[in-house]
């Protein structure tokens, strides 16, 4: 342990409106601890800059499930375990449960928590792509009152929200509108478990009859926040050609701006992430082979 | 005899293992679980450079500097060294730092949490220097790091005469080869706690291999007579070397902030620290120059072979000997040339790991062969089989293999159990149409149990044993358990010597107070050299009770017990010790760098079977068949628990363990950001032994924890050959060197 403990703070309020009635009065200065996966090994390390926290661990606002013929909504605070678990998602949103089943080991999936997971914004983050596959929807909540945003756009930059420092996430609603679509996640960790993502892809596609109608690419770990690649996906339209998968391809490393780091370099996640393009593409070809995801 | 009609009640069996049952239920004590009254905890101020000369401490405002006891180079009162081969490592860096992470400064306070704020607020202001980070660079002397010239020790091995032998050669086929460096990652970081008052002197408790290194080291920092100086091994969570040398670091460190304070100092490392500032396994690179018959025969080789020290010796003459004596494998070759040296780098310095020198040296030597085979147009096999050593032919230093060898066998078994020719055919058909590859290849190596050279003789090592007036048995020895099943093995061999219970048999924790030095736990020896010694100890406590006539020839466990009792009764004490001698015939000279470098060599051939993710470039190794000669094995579970956590290590080596290195810093030191395999990631590890038994061991035994991390590497990097025809000379080969080979080739 690097920090010096006491200079923490850690409220647990018991109330959704007293926490964030807390955040209200003096916005930024404490911060929502969720699943705390992520934080607790900064504090470790002695890397923790932020000293207040407000845990959300107790506040039932956050725990929300609704299913409706429309939606499914997700309280914040579910797990990657219980993301697992829960039934319309395996049946309709496999991606996402793929991506809860390889993030960090057992332990960081019995206590790390999606609404956490968007929050700490990591671009290396595993499940994030599979939400911007699925049209996500944030519902973001403070004193003065909720909101919804879309997923997509919510990262602005590195470690940057389009979200108020009063504010909180609340839910996760998932349109359901993927069901027939045709998916494909596949997380390059280098080894099979307790991996950070070095490329991470979600693809879905609606294709019929040999033609693609509508798509969605998003990626991790390539780019200061996880990407929906529009651009790449504005070319997929129509019967699928070599040629499109070519320029989509070329088009995916444009869009993308990966890094050298002490992960992996910038070149092989461009080359990574264009084979997975090309992986996720030419199986839309093949006859389905079940859930690839 | 009495051994004849007991023989194998012990030998040979998965006997439980002795330490087993404390560490499962959690009763055993680790040195962080130990407080004493009045405790201080350490910690040690680290230098931010590679190189630099030391122009100020600074202690920042804000810190309660006078509650803290601090300690810099100025507080030692004897020799400024970590005393092993050298002397040229300082304990705390004085006027000039040599690497990142070298230590500085200590502190110690009874708040380990304000201890963090301060090793933080201490300023080291340190003007840099030029340092150097390469083999090449450090060769090329532009700046001398270390010595006159940058050379921590060089060998030469000659036999016959390479350079006649070129014009002979139907073919000559060059190579050059690297590995990496690698960190040991036993479960529980280093840590040491000590005490020091001015009548009972110093004593220290911590995780450690080696107690009398320590010992030895402290005596000489601290200027403390041998009776004044106490060195206890608690519970140690694995070593694999890393515990080698570093805890006379730590336990120094540990000794100076307990000698100032005056009340105990525990020093414990987070994993952070431990990866970024313990020795890690010896980078190498190695040239081959291998001239072969139009028969396939070896006429040839001249290998070049350097290892990267880091900043100081450390156990670098020796790495490097190991290393240089396994540089030409398990063939029979007339003509041979080995030049090595190991070389100075402002990296914090490599040190000993498992295999200690061979890995690196065979993975060069297998690939080579591989490499040699395709070029003559003959199967990997086939090659190996046409040069494989036999007893009475001679190894590049000149030993005669006396012992019955048989690698051909070996081989053959391995490559039956592994269905390697089927796969080799199929792979070869099924792969053009595959995005995942699938390959499959071999290593063929040996490696050599104990001491190198004279080591054995010149240590000389010393084992204990006694009778308790319960009728026990005691053996004293300095062997460490530190997850092996030192205190199984041997409790199993001081049984089975004696004919009584196992559970008769009590083996005393470390201490310096109480056993003899029987030498580190190192080099494959603890069973094959000191086991041995426990056998010889233990039997002269039965020659005892035989001669006084107490025991009767025949004798049961209650009626030895009795004996025990009796002697004690009349004499006082029944003790008995034995002291290491080479067996007969074994002799190595150290001037010319010849002769009987081993008492005995364990032999094996793996084979790998691997796939190759054409999408991600990511490798798996499928399957894993791993067939040795160790000797007699004295208890398969833990012996082919050994092999397999070799294997798995050697897995770790050859494909994902990367240290990321900046300005000669390690930049990745977590677990989350260096990659170690899981479970998930390792194949099914296949362990299949040949025992022939070895007259000088105890019960027949050779050594065995090093063996299998010299094999994973070179049978995996052959695989991928095999599966993708891309040559990757380099390890550890992630995804991102693969896919550079890959797109080299076919760009």
């Amino acid at each position: 342990m690097r920090s010096y403990l006491p200079a923490y703070d850690m409220r647990v309020p018991l109330e959704l409106d007293e926490a964030l009635e807390t955040m209200a009065r003096a916005p930024g200065e404490w911060k929502p601890f969720a699943g705390g996966t992520d934080l607790m090994v900064l504090l470790e390390q002695g890397k923790l800059a932020h000293r207040k926290f407000l845990s959300v661990a107790r506040l039932k606002g956050l725990y929300g499930f609704a299913l409706t013929d429309d939606h499914v909504t997700l309280g914040a605070m579910i797990t990657y375990r219980q993301v697992q678990a829960t039934a319309i998602l395996q049946q309709e949103f496999p991606l996402l449960c793929r991506a809860a089943y390889e993030t960090g080991g057992i332990a960081t999936q019995n206590r790390g928590t999606l609404g956490g997971n968007i929050a700490n914004a990591s671009p290396a983050a595993d499940s994030p792509p599979a939400l911007l596959v699925y049209d996500a929807e944030l519902e973001l909540v403070s004193a003065r009152g909720a909101r919804w945003v879309p997923y997509a756009g919510f990262h602005l930059d590195y470690k940057k929200l389009d979200m108020r420092p009063e504010e909180v996430i609340r839910n996760i609603r998932l349109p359901r509108t993927k069901k027939n679509w045709r998916q494909h996640y596949r997380k390059v960790g280098t080894r099979r478990a307790q991996a950070i993502s070095k490329v991470c892809f979600a693809g879905a596609a609606l294709v019929d009859g040999g033609e693609i109608n509508d798509v969605r690419i998003a990626l991790g770990s390539v780019a200061p926040t996880v990407l929906r690649c529009r651009k790449t996906e504005a070319l997929l339209r129509g019967s699928l050609t070599t040629e499109m998968v070519r320029a989509a391809c070329d088009e995916l490393a444009r869009e993308i701006q990966p890094i050298d780091d002490f992960r992996s370099t910038a070149r092989y996640r461009t080359r990574v992430a264009q084979k997975l393009l090309a992986e996720f593409l030419l199986g839309l070809i093949a006859p389905p082979a079940g859930d690839r995801a | 005899m009495q051994s004849d009609s007991m023989a194998d009640r012990f030998i040979g069996k998965s006997i439980p293992r002795k330490e087993g049952r404390a560490k499962v239920t959690g009763r055993a004590l680790y040195v962080d679980d130990m407080v004493m009254p009045g405790m201080l905890y350490g910690a040690t101020v680290r230098s931010p450079v590679a190189r630099g000369r030391i122009r100020g401490i600074r202690y920042a405002q804000g810190i309660p500097w006078d509650e803290f006891t601090i300690v810099t180079a100025q507080d030692i009162p004897g020799k400024n060294c970590v005393a092993l081969m050298l002397n040229d490592q300082p304990c705390l860096a004085d006027q000039v730092v040599n690497h990142a992470e070298e230590p500085v400064v200590l502190l110690a306070h009874p708040d380990r949490y304000l201890l963090e704020e301060a090793r933080r607020a201490v300023e080291l202001d340190i003007e840099p220097l030029p340092a150097v980070f390469t083999i090449d660079e450090s060769l090329a002397r532009q700046q001398v790091v270390w010595g006159e010239d940058n050379i921590f020790k060089s060998f030469l091995v000659e036999s016959g005469d390479v350079e006649s032998a070129w014009g002979h050669a139907h073919l000559i086929v060059e190579g050059e080869y690297e590995t990496g460096a690698q960190e040991q990652l036993y479960i529980e970081p280093q840590g040491m706690i000590a005490t020091f008052t001015a009548e009972q002197g110093l004593t220290v408790w911590g995780s450690m291999q080696c107690p009398y290194y320590v010992h030895r080291a402290l005596m000489t920092l601290l200027d403390l007579p041998v009776n004044q100086v106490r060195v206890i091994q608690t519970e140690t969570g694995g070593g694999f070397g890393g515990k080698e040398e570093y805890p006379s670091m730590i336990a120094g460190h540990a000794a100076l902030l307990a000698r100032k304070s005056g009340k105990p100092v525990k020093i414990v490392y987070d994993r952070m620290e431990d990866m970024a500032a313990t020795t890690k396994r010896h980078p190498s690179r190695t040239r081959h120059r291998t001239a072969v018959t139009r028969e396939g025969k070896l006429l040839a080789m001249d290998i070049e072979f350097v290892v990267d020290g880091g900043a100081y010796a450390t156990l670098s003459p020796v790495v490097l000997s190991r290393g240089t004596i396994h540089a030409a494998g398990p063939y029979f070759c007339p003509n041979v040339r080995i030049r090595s040296q190991a070389v100075a780098t402002n990296f914090p310095p490599h040190g000993a790991f498992r295999g200690f020198g061979a890995p690196q040296s065979i993975f060069a030597l297998e690939r080579q062969m591989d490499q040699v085979a395709k070029v003559l147009g003959l199967a990997p096999e086939e090659l190996r089989r046409r040069n494989f050593v036999k007893q009475g032919e001679t190894l590049a230093v000149g030993q005669v293999v006396r012992e019955k060898v048989d690698m051909a066998g070996l081989m053959e078994r391995a490559l039956e159990l592994s269905d390697y020719y089927a796969k080799r055919k199929r792979f070869a058909e099924e792969n053009p149409r595959r995005e995942v590859k699938k390959g499959i290849g071999l290593a063929s190596f040996l490696h050599g149990a104990g001491f190198t050279g004279s080591g054995e003789r010149y240590l000389a090592s010393l084992v204990g044993a006694e009778a308790t007036p319960e009728g026990r048995v005691r053996v004293l020895a300095a062997s460490t358990e530190m997850g092996q099943g030192t205190m199984t093995v041997f409790s199993q061999i001081a049984a089975e010597a004696l004919g009584v219970d196992y559970d008769m048999i009590e083996i005393v924790q470390p201490d310096t107070a109480v056993v003899p030095n029987s030498g580190p736990t190192v080099a494959s020896r603890t069973c094959m050299v000191v086991g041995k010694l426990v056998e010889s100890a233990v039997l002269g406590i039965r020659q005892q009770l035989l001669s006084s006539g107490l025991l009767p020839e025949r004798y049961t466990s209650e009626q030895f017990r009795q004996a025990c009792r009796q002697f004690i009764e009349n004499h006082g004490a029944l003790k008995s010790s034995s002291e290491y001698s080479a067996p007969p015939g074994v002799y190595w000279d150290d001037d010319k760098y010849r002769g009987d470098a081993y008492g005995a060599y364990a032999w094996a051939v793996y084979v790998a079977e691997v796939s190759v993710d054409l999408t991600t470039y990511e490798i798996r190794v499928d399957d894993f068949v791993a067939v040795q000669e160790v000797g007699r094995v004295i208890n398969p579970v833990l012996a082919t628990g050994q092999i397999e956590g070799g294997v798995a290590q050697g897995i770790g080596f050859a494909l994902y363990e990367n240290v990321v290195w900046q300005e000669g810093q390690m930049v990745n030191s977590q677990m989350t950001n260096y990659i170690m395999p899981t479970s998930a990631d390792l194949p099914p590890i296949r362990v299949f032994f040949e025992e022939v038994p070895y007259a000088h061991g105890p019960g027949g035994a050779k050594g065995i924890g090093e063996l299998p991390i010299d094999g994973p590497a070179p049978a995996i990097v052959n695989a991928i050959e095999n599966a993708g025809g891309v040559n990757v000379n380099r390890i550890p080969v992630t995804p991102e060197v693969l896919m550079e080979a890959l797109e080299g080739v076919h760009a």
